[in-house]
């Protein structure tokens, strides 16, 4: 009954600062950042996003040289972007976004943010099953599948889910202490797994590897039914994979906690390590699988991993995807939790982490992740165009900041408007234009940043010029 | 006492990667590489749980 009691108070004292802004002694160092992102983007997606570009005949050079350039943007779009605003602010992209769009606006655009998350978060769970579910002899699933395949997998899943949201329910520290411990030893997991199945590709010295990379892993020849993946492909998918947390201002919610806004660069490291070293890492391993199988149709992370490192390297699979998991899980709370503050963290938590885990039983989810992972982000991205703006930009305008808490509006029409018309303008771009998903995030921040300083121009009234929020002095 | 808990766990962190690099030479198998990584991982978390968010937890307080 005590340890009862002590659970409870341990969880309902985990206080979030869901709608104030962190005060001083809470902030965090470099550290916990540097782990935070590390262990986030050495992730379970890597396992399923680098073999992508070996399914859609990346080049080799093209790879390198479109993830360096891709990777620099997305860093500094961390920095400047969500690092500035999210130091100036520090509070989460919810409780900012509703000062600015009203809380009518966030309501409608939490429960898309915290649907969106829940997806991220479920195929995360899902590649954790792939591993955990090797000793079981689970019957993995394949890329054509959409429903899961035994009730088995649902086992899997639900246990695996069970526990990332026990995690998620004890806050940012439990996550970020876990992320600490486990990112370096991940990374060195990755490239070990594909450092030792090097030979079988045919190299056995480093200079082995250019050729056979040029000429096997990455060919440059799509698979059957696959578009070919050009240096652009690549550049803005992986400046763009993470635009929901950067340029959309979902890491607001991590970076709030940053002494200085050049913490943004702390995601240098995560970035590198999980989008550049173990991409290449993963695609490896994925092109001796393909190699090996004939080009079986099954899509287990899990297995390839097992199959490469033994038994640290299942681990690896089921680490890398809880981590990932965690953050996810933890943001879906928060912007749950936005909708009405009253409800206890860990309450929602625990309703974000069932509903998660429910979707993670659809292999289609891992299957379509990278469709997934371009529209969440073009679907974050006009609202994060709006919060710099509003922080930055309009008052040297002479415009109002946080306009509806100003006017004690339930809903600022430029934030709907601009929502509205970029998103529009996207969907245009896609199927009269015939631009594909992964680059239509570029022109619709402009037209987003456009129509907000329009709209907010035009229906602004005449208000005094100062935000009613009390500007912070660290 | 901290500073050999932290050569150990990384030594365990150089048994997950080195392994993989000696299979590439074709000194050791594979098999043996697994369990080397394997061997290094337990030793990684058991003994960096002791010592990676102590640093951390100091600076937050001071």
């Amino acid at each position: 009954m005590t340890e009862k009691q002590n659970l409870k108070q341990r969880l309902e004292a985990v206080n979030e600062y869901e709608r104030t802004p962190i005060p001083k002694n809470k902030l965090k160092g470099w550290k916990s950042f540097i782990g935070t992102y590390a262990g986030e983007h050495t992730a379970g997606t890597e396992f399923v996003l680098g073999p992508l570009f070996v399914a859609h005949g990346a080049s080799a050079g093209d790879l390198v040289s479109g993830l360096i350039v891709g990777n620099i943007l997305a860093i500094l779009s961390w920095a400047f972007f969500t690092g500035k605003v999210a130091v100036k602010t520090r509070v989460t992209l919810y409780y900012q976004l509703e000062k600015i769009a009203g809380n009518r606006f966030t309501l409608i655009y939490n429960i898309v943010n915290a649907a969106l998350f829940c997806f991220l978060a479920g195929s995360m769970i899902a590649v954790s099953a792939t591993a955990v579910g090797i000793p079981f002899n689970l019957q993995m699933p394949s890329l054509t599948d959409v429903y899961p395949n035994s009730v088995g997998w649902i086992i899997t899943v639900f246990a695996i889910g069970a526990i990332t949201t026990v995690v998620a329910m004890f806050g940012f520290n439990v996550i970020s202490k876990f992320a600490n411990i486990a990112a370096p030893w991940m990374i060195m997991v990755f490239i070990a797994a594909a450092v030792g199945v090097l030979p079988r590709l045919g190299i056995n010295s480093f200079s082995d590897f250019w050729p056979i990379a040029e000429s096997t892993i990455w060919n440059g020849i799509p698979l059957e039914g696959q578009s070919k993946f050009t240096f652009w492909h690549i550049m803005f998918f992986s400046w763009f994979c993470n635009m929901g947390m950067h340029i959309g201002m979902a890491d607001m919610s991590i970076l709030r906690y940053a002494k200085k806004w050049t913490y943004g660069f702390s995601t240098t490291g995560g970035v590198f390590l999980g989008h550049f070293i173990a991409w290449m890492a993963s695609g490896i391993l994925y092109s001796l699988f393909l190699l090996e199988s004939n080009g079986s149709l099954v899509f287990a992370p899990g297995p390839i991993a097992y199959e490469a490192a033994g038994i640290a390297g299942a681990v690896c699979v089921v680490i890398a995807g809880w981590t990932t998991a965690n953050p996810t899980l933890y943001r879906a709370g928060l912007a749950i939790q936005s909708i009405n503050p009253k409800w206890k963290t860990w309450k929602v938590t625990l309703f974000v982490g069932i509903v998660t885990t429910i979707a993670a039983c659809f292999p289609a989810l891992v299957m379509q992740l990278l469709e997934f992972v371009a529209l969440y982000g073009l679907i974050l991205m006009p609202l994060g165009a709006v919060i710099f703006l509003d922080v930055f930009v309009l008052p040297k305008m002479g415009l109002a900041s946080n306009y509806a808490e100003l006017t004690k509006s339930h809903f600022n029409p430029a934030v709907g408007i601009t929502w509205g018309i970029s998103l529009v303008f996207c969907l245009g771009l896609n199927i009269w234009g015939g631009i594909e998903i992964f680059f239509l995030g570029l022109p619709g921040w402009f037209v987003a940043v456009f129509v907000y300083l329009l709209a907010s121009k035009a229906l602004q009234k005449k208000t005094a010029n100062s935000s009613p929020t009390i500007p912070l002095t660290y | 006492m901290l500073t050999i808990l932290k050569i150990i766990s990384f030594i365990g962190l150089a048994f997950t990667l080195v392994p993989s690099f000696l299979v590439m030479k074709g000194v050791i198998d594979p098999q043996h590489s697994k369990i080397l990584m394997l061997i290094g991982t337990i030793v990684w978390f058991i003994t960096a749980s002791f010592w990676m968010n102590k640093k951390e937890n100091e600076e937050e307080a001071g």
